[in-house]
């Protein structure tokens, strides 16, 4: 974040992958509020309306992804979720100390490598360990009419699938939190935010130095 | 100007050809005119001589009727082998039938049945206007199950008359049963409209939507048979042998079926609820661990009769100062308390309880040890929470006090209503009328008594309100809700794990808490460094 360093504008999130994060945190937000609804931790909207509420959103969310999973394969995209234990430690370190020091951010952001690999980390756990334990519990618990017929209910009680439910509830609450406070460690606080609605982000001008290849907005964008 | 007389006239005959649809509606329209029968011309001087006329064409009616338990109230329990029937049974309301058979046979569908010399093979004894008349007939209390046909004083020397009725116009006006016919009975056990059932009451004679979606006047206006089958006068339905769970597709007309045609399934099918699909059934769902009635009967005594929730025996037998019997009422009118039977609580939409139950019930009878320390159970229902074979069921629970053999320990029949020197009712000397109570039971009777706490369970199952009034989901679905009490069953919103919910609020916490320092930490560093 030092100020002597150049800055440039690239293009980081294209116009679907804009679409989809807003409209994935809308639906997730009300799930949570609504599953917790469903809980019995509070009463608000009133069982019934939480209950399809719930159900509308959760519907909508799986055709979000299901186009999604598509662009994510024919853009290649997918990609930016493998893990890495590049930079790890690094990033780590700057938000237990660099951050308040006002060290230089560890990891540079290009269009074709948009997360740090602490959030590639945490998108993969949301993706393999969260989203499994959801989706799981979710539709076992949304099709529980069918357990019967499926010969699910010999292996299976509702309390179970209603604790792993919540379990993972908990654990995407706790996601949002985390996630929503690091969006404000941009090199401004509301630049990470910015980003994800315009597309364009502010990095340091790698090319400014003599270094490796160019990344360029056109690029990005044709790709 | 023509073409609108043209549509006037068309609505008009419209709505004639509605009325005449609606008039010979089957069920509705005979291919007998009774009034033309020589055979019922008349006139009738007692109730036996029209039976012998009716049976002169109905050659089996009686042999029918004979085998029923209307005509027996002498019943095994086919679930549990239990001796029961009205004729011995003791409940927490009018308490038992012997020694009071002059009074309470009445509601019996036969003539003359006043001690246990009554021949109950003699079928000319059944009374077919009980269930046939279409209005007019009444079998007063007081004349053991005989319509009064010369003018009467009743109770003898009491300058009361009962008026009489002409048997005659009644035979000629025959009919199919009704709502008022059956509830002539059924909605007066326990001694009053309403007392008993809690769901069965005369507001259902004239039931509005609201009151009942079947039986509303205005719509579909069932009669008590159109669920309640009956064939050779066996009525299908039974709440000591109940049908708690059907788990099947609703019946085709004319289907050959050994089930109960009287449950909600056997029209509506096990899987009613047509929802979209994104709900994946999710009503559906619920009946596998709901009964029916339990979401579509909100509430009992809907439609203005007051049904009895306690009555207090013990009370009974207090006299005004000229030591003559008196009645307290409440605001409505309603009586809350009489010398004759004691006090009352009074119940008008009234939320059930809810239990699970297989169908299966026991009771307590004559010659069963009581523990007199507890509130004695009259009849308990069955079924293990969350059984495949047991069902939520709304109940009525109805709390007595009623008098107890305090050294043997069994429940008590007292005589009450027949007008003589032990009936409760005439002298409010309860060790007389407890004695000739135990007489007539022929069960034994150490001649001490006292009064004991009891309780009696009845299930819920008509007033079934229009679906918009339901019971609505957050009414379960929530602490402390009508399902409070329920094992076996999950219930999102009623129940949670607490470890997890502790572990999960404190993980959410400590991260909100650990961004908040975070982020003051930021704010921190950051104002020194400007410094």
């Amino acid at each position: 974040m030092s100020h002597a360093t150049p800055m440039k504008r690239i293009y980081v999130f294209k116009r679907y992958e804009r679409f989809w994060h807003w409209s994935q945190a809308v639906l997730v937000i009300v799930m949570l509020v609504t599953g917790f609804e469903i809980h019995g931790s509070y009463d608000k909207l009133g069982f019934e309306r939480a209950v399809r509420l719930h159900a509308l959103s959760a519907w909508t969310l799986l055709a979000l992804w299901a186009f999604t999973i598509f662009w994510q394969f024919t853009t290649g995209e997918w990609r930016q979720y493998i893990p890495t234990a590049n930079k790890l430690v690094a990033m780590a370190r700057y938000y237990m100390f660099g951050i308040f020091v006002g060290a230089p951010h560890p990891y540079h952001v290009t269009a074709r490598k948009k997360h740090n690999p602490l959030q590639r980390l945490a998108y993969l756990a949301l993706l393999a360990l969260v989203s499994p334990i959801i989706w799981g519990s979710g539709l076992l618990y949304l099709f529980y009419a069918y357990w019967g017929s499926l010969g699910l209910d010999r292996w299976l009680n509702l309390e179970q699938v209603a604790m792993a439910h919540t379990a993972g509830a908990f654990m995407m609450l706790v996601f949002v939190i985390a996630h929503v406070y690091l969006t404000t460690t941009g090199h401004t606080v509301f630049a990470h935010i910015k980003a994800m609605i315009t597309g364009w982000d502010i990095v340091e001008d790698d090319d400014a130095r003599p270094t490796d290849a160019d990344q360029g907005p056109g690029a990005s964008a044709q790709r | 100007m023509r073409n609108r007389a043209i549509h006037v006239l068309f609505a008009v005959s419209l709505l004639f050809a509605g009325a005449s649809v609606a008039a010979s509606a089957p069920g509705t329209a005979s291919t007998a005119d009774h009034s033309k029968f020589e055979e019922l011309a008349g006139p009738f001087d007692s109730g036996e001589a029209v039976t012998r006329a009716c049976l002169k064409c109905h050659t089996e009616a009686s042999h029918q009727i004979m085998k029923t338990r209307h005509w027996t109230w002498d019943y095994i329990n086919p679930d549990t082998g239990q001796h029961l029937g009205k004729k011995t049974m003791v409940n927490a309301f009018c308490i038992g039938d012997q020694s009071n058979e002059p009074f309470c046979q009445s509601c019996h569908i036969g003539y003359g049945w006043k001690d246990q010399h009554f021949d109950f093979s003699d079928g000319n004894k059944v009374d077919c206007l009980a269930c046939h008349n279409t209005g007019g007939y009444a079998k007063p209390s007081g004349f053991a199950g005989n319509p009064v046909t010369v003018r009467s004083e009743y109770p003898p020397g009491s300058g009361k008359f009962v008026e009489p009725i002409d048997l005659a116009k009644i035979a000629q006006t025959v009919g199919r049963t009704r709502r008022d016919t059956c509830g002539a009975c059924h909605y007066n056990g326990g001694g009053g409209d309403g007392v008993k059932h809690g769901d069965l009451d005369s507001s259902l004679n004239t039931a509005t939507h609201a009151l009942d979606v079947h039986m509303d006047k205005d719509g579909l206006n069932f009669s008590c048979s159109d669920c309640h089958v009956s064939d050779q006068h066996a009525v299908a339905g039974s709440r000591i042998s109940v049908t708690a769970a059907d788990p099947h597709r609703a019946l085709l007309r004319g289907e050959k079926t050994a089930r109960n045609p009287a449950t909600c399934q056997a029209c509506h099918g096990d899987k009613p609820h047509k929802e979209n699909l994104l709900a994946a059934e999710r009503l559906n769902a619920h009946t596998d661990t709901l009964a029916c009635q339990s979401c579509h009967i909100p509430a009992f005594a809907r439609g203005g009769v007051p049904t009895k929730m306690a009555w207090d025996w013990s009370q009974a037998g207090q006299l005004t100062a000229e030591g003559k019997p008196f009645q307290k009422k409440d605001d409505h009118g309603h009586v809350i308390y009489d010398s004759k039977k004691g006090a009352f609580v009074l119940g008008k939409d009234v939320t059930p309880a809810y239990q699970w139950f297989n169908g299966k019930v026991t009771y307590t009878l004559q010659d069963d040890k009581i523990d007199p320390s507890t509130r004695v159970p009259i009849n308990v229902f069955h079924g293990e929470p969350g059984a495949a074979d047991a069902r939520i069921w709304p109940v009525k629970v109805f709390h007595g006090r009623q008098p107890y053999d305090t050294e043997r320990n069994t429940l008590l029949v007292p005589s009450v209503g027949v007008p003589n020197d032990s009936a409760f009712w005439y002298n409010f000397d309860w060790a007389k009328a407890l004695a000739a109570g135990a007489e007539a039971t022929g069960a034994p009777y150490s001649g001490k008594y006292g009064f004991v706490d009891t309780q009696m369970l009845w299930p819920i199952t008509h007033m079934v309100a229009p679906k918009d009034k339901a019971v609505g989901c957050h009414e379960c679905h929530t602490n402390g809700g009508r399902l409070a009490g329920i094992d076996g069953v999950y219930i999102p919103g009623r129940d949670h794990n607490p470890w997890l919910d502790r572990l999960g609020w404190l993980a959410a916490l400590a991260a909100l808490l650990g961004v908040t320092l975070h982020a003051i930490a930021r704010v921190i560093t950051h104002l020194r460094k400007e410094d």
